[in-house]
């Protein structure tokens, strides 16, 4: 550090100074609007029963918790987007990579492909519930169909981008095919599996979510559904909170697992 | 010297959906052993598809191509194949890269990769055998590349335009570079360029060929001295007389 000319530490103090100004930034904008929030609802600007407040929400997150149901609640919705989330990616990636296999294949299932994508999947909430019942079984089935297409058309497309000069490389060294995909097309497509996870994380909440709104008895989704029912504000928006706040904790996961894996970048 | 490869009356065609491309027709070339060959030919002659002909590539083409006395039917062991760009794979070490033609032929154990080791050494990637490809320079990137191709330990390489991928200048560095290690290595080699000026730097032979259907034009064997790196080479007074005479050849 001491080795380096007067200008050089004066452009580290200049990177270091932008980075205290983003995170100073970033935590300063939620606090006044939060502050912002709690002040227009005591001061009778805005209705807080229509509203909430950052207040209402804690003591009703507090309430939920001494009731004992808060854990309860987070659990199930947790489980839910948790298999989900892994059943529809690993179903997704085999899926992809057999259409990678075989290029016939590939261009049979292309058309199912796309009209699956392009299909509303809640517009199947109702035979989903008469095929998998009123419980957790439909939630999950609802976050993987949500997400699993997706994941298909990602991978694969992460797949066939791999450079064509490196396959024939490995062919010239009399690779076979399985020894391409190990070897180079799937190491190759570890940013693509990243990226697709990180938006099968979202897909996986939107899925458990929006099962929940359809049929749940328990679980964040319901929560929701069920405060907008009765009017509970309070309970929607500590719901949503909740909800940031997991969904910020899954993300941060596969992020880890981005640096982990991706280690060469 | 006895030859290494030989192509006896080869024909190849392009096929795509609208027709039918004779590229290749009553091609028949030698290279001996240990010896540097040189292709040079007018662009979209079908250069490179003799070279993945080569490589065993290609299925279906017409007439015999030989290789240490065996008919060629799939990819040789004794075959490296080196492409215009590097191809070095970035989530690999340069030692990583290296070992990979070893562990895709499952040739992988101490004995190759000691060998494989011995060639990092003597040829100075020792210092970054732990580097990603990414922070190396490119002149360096296509030792590695070079590097990679002999730790197999081929009797013949097949370099396709291994320098177009880089400036000038690198170029005739990497250009030395490469003809001093697979001469050091007693290599066999078959290039195939359009730089008329790397295929006098570098061959001992060179194959003209003709638009295409391709065949061969000319075949010259060229008188340089013995000792001579490409550089060298290049400064010697014959050098403009065989470019002259290429040049004629190929327009």
């Amino acid at each position: 550090m001491e080795n380096y000319s007067s200008e050089h530490k004066k452009y580290l103090v200049g990177i270091r100074k932008k980075a205290v100004v983003v995170n100073v930034m970033r935590v300063g904008l939620l606090v006044v609007f939060l502050v912002l929030w709690e002040l227009s609802v005591s001061l009778g600007l805005i209705d807080g029963f229509i509203f909430s407040s950052p207040s209402r929400i804690l003591s009703t997150i507090k309430n939920l918790y001494l009731s004992g149901e808060l854990f309860s609640h987070i659990g199930t919705t947790l489980y839910e987007t948790i298999i989900g989330f892994i059943a529809a990616s690993v179903i997704g990636i085999t899926i992809a990579v057999f259409m990678w296999w075989s290029e016939t294949l590939k261009k049979i299932a292309e058309p199912y492909i796309v009209v699956l994508n392009s299909l509303p999947k809640i517009a199947l909430g109702p035979l989903i519930i008469i095929w998998f019942g009123a419980g957790s079984g439909s939630i999950i089935f609802m976050a993987v169909i949500i997400t699993v297409i997706v994941t298909v058309i990602n991978m694969l497309a992460g797949f066939c981008e791999v450079d064509n000069g490196k396959i024939l490389l490995l062919r010239s060294m009399g690779a076979s095919k399985f020894q391409i995909f190990t070897r180079l097309v799937f190491p190759a497509s570890l940013p693509t599996l990243v990226s697709t996870l990180k938006i099968n994380v979202g897909m996986s909440w939107i899925g458990s979510i929006m099962g929940e709104y359809l049929v749940s008895k328990r679980g964040i989704g319901y929560l929701i559904v069920y405060g907008g029912q009765v009017f509970k504000l309070d309970l929607v928006m500590a719901s949503t909170f909740i909800l940031c706040v997991l969904a910020g904790v899954m993300y941060a996961a596969v992020a880890l697992a981005e640096r982990l894996l991706l280690k060469w970048q | 010297m006895d030859s290494l490869l030989s192509l006896l009356n080869v024909s190849l065609n392009y096929h795509t959906k609208q027709k039918e491309t004779l590229a290749v027709k009553d091609l028949s070339f030698d290279v001996s052993s240990g010896e540097f060959a040189a292709i040079i030919g007018p662009s979209g002659c079908g250069k490179t598809s003799i070279l993945s002909l080569i490589a065993g590539l290609i299925k279906g083409y017409g007439g015999d191509v030989f290789f240490d006395g065996e008919k060629l039917l799939k990819p040789s062991e004794k075959i490296g194949y080196m492409l215009q760009r590097d191809e070095l794979f970035p989530w690999l070490t340069i030692s990583e890269n290296v070992y990979l033609p070893l562990k895709i032929k499952r040739l992988y154990n101490k004995e190759n990769k000691d060998l494989a080791d011995e060639l990092i050494k003597k040829y100075g990637l020792i210092d970054f055998c732990d580097f990603y490809p990414n922070q190396l320079s490119g002149g360096m990137r296509q030792r590695a590349a070079l590097i990679r191709t002999l730790a197999a330990s081929p009797e013949l390489l097949l370099l396709d335009e291994p320098f177009s991928a880089l400036d000038y200048q690198t170029r005739l560095v990497v250009c030395n570079d490469v003809h001093g290690i697979i001469k050091s290595e007693n290599k066999t080699a078959l290039l195939v360029t359009h730089d008329i000026s790397e295929a006098v730097s570098l061959s001992d032979k060179i194959i003209v060929l003709t638009q295409r259907p391709a065949k061969v034009k000319n075949c010259y064997i060229l008188d340089f001295d013995k000792d001579l790196t490409p550089i060298e080479r290049r400064e010697s007074d014959r050098f403009s007389q065989w470019f002259e005479t290429l040049w004629r050849d190929l327009n």
